[in-house]
């Protein structure tokens, strides 16, 4: 809604000092905005963490749609042994004729066998197939429909009812922090006091900055934004990560139908700011930084693959074969002294014995004349 | 006479006969009791969850003290127990209260060790007790009883079912000690989320054949109460020390933006049930469960290992005697067989070495004597050949001797020519001389070496 009256206002401004300067380039936001609404956007979503923290709920809860119908869910028993799976939801949304083609990528399993060693390995699995896949069309002849399935943003849900990060959590993100935009969340928020909340997201921040994780930032404000924008901007920064609360069911509050958890001792309303940051999420996510989430991802983390793949093929393609590579190699070690100056004096034979050659058959010609 | 009167007395049904009067011995309770009372009580509480699941403050909630406690850190290496002793007293009655908190439970990434420490510590508390009771001086009666009588196991609300350390954990512990299944933080489910959850986690340990705590339904008193709460399980309890003033009362309460959530309001969360069936209405049989069902069944397993049999039913203690005597003599027998065998092995090994170095020293002996047989051999080749320079050299002499002679009788005439001759013939000899000399030297040599 902002990025629409900001806009607006600029064509304003321009319009008014049009006498002489007029040239028309102003009007360039609204053709890539038609020409954007036309074509439609993309978006990939992960969601992950132990089964039972409310993924499901929040994401149905953030599109206002059902995304898990008929949804099967493991005994104790089965999940002793289980494996992370990884499912893909995609789903075509629109609102005021802009199109949305959302993925949503899921994974159960996460976290909750028994011996969870290495269970985020199918996601980073997942995520580099994404990008190997993106890598080979981008190289490829035809280049006009590709399909984008690099995974944006990967919402990481934070269990509430213990002191901080869990080694799990911490692991999960290490991995995964340079291939993917990790926004981490605390989950079931109605389980906190605001007193509690603080503390714990005092806690987190810590522990994130202590691992050296590098979570998701948002970018920086141009110094000529307008106050608002800047204040909300930093507000945004400082409540991080948000804690948030999702559902699904209507509920009658203060005489209003509103979305939320009825419980003896109140109603948890999920889009009130002083119960629950779900609405910084939504707007976060959805509203102001789904296209700098993808230019992230396009930008930095798909450039880092690639520049590490190409490295890995190059370097390997010199050890095989020396001589015929159609890349450009790197270049050589610097050769020793010693065979340098081999060489030069072999040049130098073979230069004097050509002269020689030559001398003959002057020689030969002038007899024959 | 009198041992088969007994006998036979014994053998009869008892009679139930009235009485004529008031005699006294309905005040058997009330002694009981004050002795009880006078002892003091001990109860031994394991709280097994999760970190930061609220262990402590339920702790906290119960007793309504604060025990001391620091939060622990999510990134223990392993689970580790820490057991914590408390005297709490109310009205006249002492408690000796043992809180035992599993600390870094759930942490792990591979947690498939993670019940061993917790099934450990409460073996080891039975065999503290077991030891006690065989010692031949004992004192039952002062000893201060650490077995655990009731293991409160946390559930996370997460609202789907038990998570699967939980199902795995729960299963090596029903044996050994009561449990009582608990949701934490309830506050974060709905009525009906909850009571979707509680059915699905209770038909999850049927299931699975995990024997948690039922409360007794035959004691008359008390029946009709604990029927009625055994539905309720697993509790879904609430935990807090912070006051909230609700109405016009201070109640321990969590304050939300929402509304509070009051811990003694049975609407609210279970924590007033849990209240009166741990403290109550059922401590007592908690220990006496304790004692009578799983102690004697680690008891049972304990002795069958080591090989006692219960073959005489009236006269235990006998039959202990007698299965110890059996096991010793059988054990000497043992190590008596093994020390034979071991001695004969080391004979055996003894007897072998020795062959192998009668063989060696036989193979030694030969080669002495070969050599000494070439040795002699040599020397005599070389003796004779001695003789037979010496024979050359004798000859030799002689020829020289007669050329002096010779000479001499022919002075003046022949100088030059003696010269001459005796310069050729000095050649000669010398020449001779040296190569006799030389052998001589090295036949010498030869001898002194191979002597």
């Amino acid at each position: 809604m902002t990025t629409n009256i900001r806009y607006k206002s600029r064509f304003m401004k321009s319009e008014e000092s049009e006498d002489k300067q007029y040239v028309g380039f102003a009007t360039l936001p609204n053709q890539v905005h038609r020409k954007s609404v036309k074509k439609g956007f993309d978006f990939t979503l992960m969601v992950a963490g132990e089964s039972g923290l409310g993924k499901s709920t929040l994401v149905n809860s953030l599109f206002l749609t059902d995304l898990y119908k008929d949804r099967k869910l493991l005994n104790a028993e089965e999940r002793i042994n289980q494996t992370v799976e990884i499912t893909k939801h995609t789903v075509d949304i629109e609102e005021k004729g802009v199109k949305l083609k959302l993925t949503i990528v899921d994974t159960p399993g996460f976290g909750d066998a028994v011996n969870n060693n290495e269970c985020w390995k199918p996601i980073t699995d997942y995520i580099d197939q994404q990008f190997e896949q993106y890598f080979r069309d981008e190289s490829g002849l035809n280049r006009k429909n590709i399909l984008d399935n690099r995974v944006h943003c990967c919402l990481y849900f934070i269990p509430p009812f213990g002191h901080g990060l869990r080694p799990v959590d911490v692991e999960f993100m290490k991995a995964l922090h340079e291939k993917v935009n990790i926004v981490p969340l605390i989950s079931k928020a109605d389980c906190l006091t605001p007193n509690e909340v603080k503390k714990l997201k005092d806690r987190v921040r810590d522990e994130i900055e202590h691992f050296g994780i590098k979570v998701y930032q948002f970018p920086e404000c141009d110094s000529d934004e307008e106050e608002e924008f800047k204040q909300m901007d930093k507000e945004l920064k400082e409540c991080t990560p948000f804690a948030v609360i999702g559902s699904n069911t209507v509920v009658e509050a203060r005489g209003q139908r509103v979305r939320g958890r009825l419980y003896p001792w109140g109603i948890v309303e999920v889009e009130n700011q002083s119960h629950c940051d779900f609405v910084k999420l939504r707007n976060m996510l959805i509203r102001s930084h789904m296209h700098d989430l993808k230019d992230v991802t396009c930008d930095v983390h798909y450039e880092n693959y690639r520049a590490h793949c190409i490295q890995e093929m190059t370097s390997k393609l010199a050890q095989d074969n020396r001589t015929d590579s159609p890349l450009p190699i790197l270049p050589l070690p610097t050769p020793d002294v010693e065979t340098e100056r081999l060489i030069k004096m072999k040049d130098e034979e073979l230069k004097r014995m050509q002269e020689m050659l030559e001398k003959m058959q002057q020689q030969m010609h002038e007899k024959d004349q | 006479m009198a041992a088969t009167d007994v006998d036979i007395f014994s053998n009869e049904e008892k009679r139930n006969l009235s009485l004529g009067g008031h005699v006294g011995f309905d005040s058997l309770p009330d002694q009981l009791v004050s002795k009880s009372v006078t002892q003091g009580f001990c109860f031994n509480i394991l709280c097994v969850g999760e970190t930061g699941i609220g262990k402590s403050t339920l702790m906290n909630t119960l007793f309504n003290t604060m025990f001391e406690n620091e939060e622990a850190s999510h990134y223990q290496n392993g689970v580790y127990l820490r057991p914590r002793t408390y005297d709490l007293q109310e009205s006249n009655v002492h408690l000796k209260l043992t809180i035992v908190d599993t600390v870094g439970f759930g942490d792990q990434i591979n947690k498939e060790e993670s019940y061993k420490p917790i099934v450990d510590y409460i073996d080891t508390q039975f065999e503290n007790y077991l030891q006690e009771e065989l010692k031949i001086k004992r004192s039952l009666f002062n000893y201060h009883d650490t077995r655990i009588h009731i293991c409160l196991y946390f559930i996370a609300p997460t609202g789907h079912s038990l998570k699967s350390l939980d199902l795995v954990t729960m299963k090596k512990l029903d044996s050994k000690v009561n449990i009582i299944p608990i949701i934490a933080k309830a506050d974060t489910i709905s009525k009906s989320e909850l009571h979707k959850f509680k059915i699905k986690i209770m038909s999850e340990l049927v299931s699975n054949g995990v024997q948690i705590y039922q409360f007794p339904t035959d004691d008359g008193a008390v029946t009709e109460i604990n029927s009625s709460m055994n539905a309720h399980l697993p509790f879904a309890v609430v935990g807090s020390v912070e006051e909230v003033k609700v109405g016009n009362k201070a109640v321990r309460a969590r304050q939300y933006p929402w509304g509070v959530v009051q811990v003694e309001n049975e609407s609210h969360c279970d924590f007033v049930k849990l209240r009166e069936m741990l403290i109550r209405v059922n401590m007592e049989d908690l220990r006496e469960q304790t004692h009578a069902r799983h102690y004697e069944l680690y008891r049972r397993c304990k002795l069958e290992e080591m090989g006692f049999k219960d073959t005489d039913p009236d006269s235990q203690p006998f039959s202990l005697q007698e299965t110890y005597e059996a096991k010793r003599k059988e054990f000497l027998g043992d190590l008596q067989r093994k020390e034979e065998e071991m001695r004969q092995m080391f004979v055996n090994k003894v007897k072998e070495t020795e062959g192998e170095l009668k063989e060696k020293e036989r193979e030694l002996h030969e080669k002495f004597e070969q050599l000494k047989r070439m040795h002699q051999e040599e020397k005599r080749k070389v003796e004779e050949k001695r003789r037979e320079l010496e024979e050359e050299m004798n000859a030799f002499n002689r020829r020289k001797v007669a050329a002096e002679t010779l000479s001499l009788s022919q002075p003046l005439k022949k100088d030059k020519d003696k010269k001459k001759v005796t310069y050729e013939k000095t050649s000669c000899p010398t020449s001779e001389k040296t190569g006799a000399m030389t052998v001589v030297k090295l036949l010498d040599f030869l001898c002194s070496s191979s002597s």
